[in-house]
């Protein structure tokens, strides 16, 4: 059991190194949005630290939403998912590694990236650890959230569009709770009610997600 | 020989067409059921009834001992080669049979995966990206598998498997299926192409050919 957990790790891991191009495309797009978010709003410094929680967090999602597309499709195509769901072990598991695997390529580099960005924005510096912290979260419920929509959309062609729309109304919450709690921080309020929130919200997603994305996959394979 | 799989009352329907209806058939260990029909008279989808990835088709399938895992096939027992290869582009020959068996629990030697590749003709391509070989040796690939010597895995089922494969692949696969049924495993294959064995017990579905 543990050893194919780790085998499927290992192979999503190395077949992301091998399609990086993919993977630096949210990157990327991470680095431009936040950096003309001063050139086309405004250069005062109070102003930009007191939108750079909600420009920083709203990039970070949009950027993770890009990759979300690809979570299954390159495996479906060629055939792969069905074999994971006929597997010796309970495919929700495999599931989970693609999930993870997904959310180690997109949204951890992302959370590193930010405090760089974050002082682009004025962000006060005692905001960037609790920043990183909500990020962590929030792009791993972002990725358990956003294998749902991927499972019911890759049997699409075109499922992209269909996918925002599918998965943004539920990740607004996360959107909320983590702008909150580097707001309040910034702001010298009280900021751990907010991120207890996310945290709930993001381990109420890891238990439950894995289950509905399987669910969503027997339902667009077995078509 | 003893019962393995027992199907009844079979029906699917596409796009208000009936494809089969009231199709009952049982497999003994040691058949090969080889499903024939014209394009499109819903092979692929029986098979993947079968196997329990379809939901299109109404009716009922059990599978017994020693592939049976409740009313489900028990993952390490069988190999299903199905209509999309399962060959991913970006991994080498033998990552992908190697990633094959570990999807099923499978463990064997190294040398053994590097023997089986050597068998279906890859020897020489193991460590090569898949995207760079021919759609016949892609097919070889997943046949791979085949010729692991697995003595848990009872059951092939193989959706076309003569496919892209060149006469003498297809010679031995021939061979190897035969050879298969002959040590009492079982085999339910859907193709075009003949198949004669004693062993081998013809299913049409759809219009007669």
């Amino acid at each position: 059991m543990i050893a194919i957990l780790r085998t499927t790790l290992t192979r999503e891991m190395t077949l992301a190194f091998r399609r990086r191009a993919d993977l630096l495309n949210p990157l990327f797009f991470f680095v431009v949005v936040v950096s003309l978010f001063p050139i086309g709003v405004t250069l005062d410094l109070a102003k930009l630290a007191l939108m750079a929680p909600g420009i920083l967090w709203v990039s970070a999602l949009l950027a993770s939403l890009l990759s979300l597309d690809l979570m299954f499709r390159n495996d479906f195509d060629d055939g792969t998912l069905e074999q994971m769901l006929l597997a010796a072990v309970p495919p929700q598991l495999l599931v989970l590694c693609k999930i993870i695997s997904h959310w180690l390529v997109t949204g951890l580099p992302l959370t590193v990236l930010s405090p760089v960005l974050s002082v682009m924005l004025a962000l006060p510096a005692k905001a960037v650890p609790v920043l990183m912290l909500s990020l962590l979260l929030g792009t791993l419920s972002l990725s358990l959230i956003g294998s749902v929509g991927a499972a019911l959309t890759v049997g699409l062609r075109k499922g992209g569009l269909l996918l925002t729309i599918l998965i943004m109304p539920i990740l607004v919450p996360v959107l909320i709770f983590g702008t909150s709690t580097v707001q309040a921080m910034a702001t010298d309020q009280p900021w751990q009610g907010y991120l207890a929130l996310l945290g709930a919200f993001t381990a109420g997603a890891f238990a439950l997600t894995p289950w509905l994305t399987v669910a969503a996959l027997n339902v667009t394979v077995g078509d | 020989m003893p019962e393995l799989l027992k199907a009844a009352d079979l029906f699917c329907e596409r796009d208000e067409r009936i494809l089969f209806a009231d199709l009952s058939f049982a497999v003994d260990q040691g058949e090969i059921l080889h499903i024939q029909g014209a394009n499109g008279a819903g092979k692929t989808t029986l098979l993947r009834r079968l196997v329990g990835l379809s939901w299109v088709v109404e009716g009922n399938v059990t599978w017994h001992a020693p592939v049976a895992d409740g009313d489900a096939l028990d993952g390490n027992r069988f190999w299903y080669l199905a209509h999309r290869p399962a060959v991913t582009l970006l991994q080498t020959p033998l990552e992908n049979l190697a990633f094959a068996m570990a999807l099923h629990n499978q463990v064997l030697a190294p040398e053994a995966l590097w023997q089986a590749l050597s068998t279906v003709g890859l020897r020489g391509y193991e460590d090569v990206p898949a995207h760079s070989l021919s759609a016949g040796q892609q097919r070889r690939v997943s046949l791979a598998r085949l010729y692991l010597d697995l003595p848990e895995v009872r059951l092939w089922l193989l959706d076309e498997p003569f496919t892209a494969l060149d006469t003498s692949a297809v010679n031995q696969l021939e061979q190897r299926i035969v050879s298969f049924a002959e040590q009492g495993g079982t085999v339910i294959m859907t193709s075009h192409h003949g198949l004669h064995h004693a062993a081998v017990r013809p299913l049409h579905i759809g219009a007669p050919l």
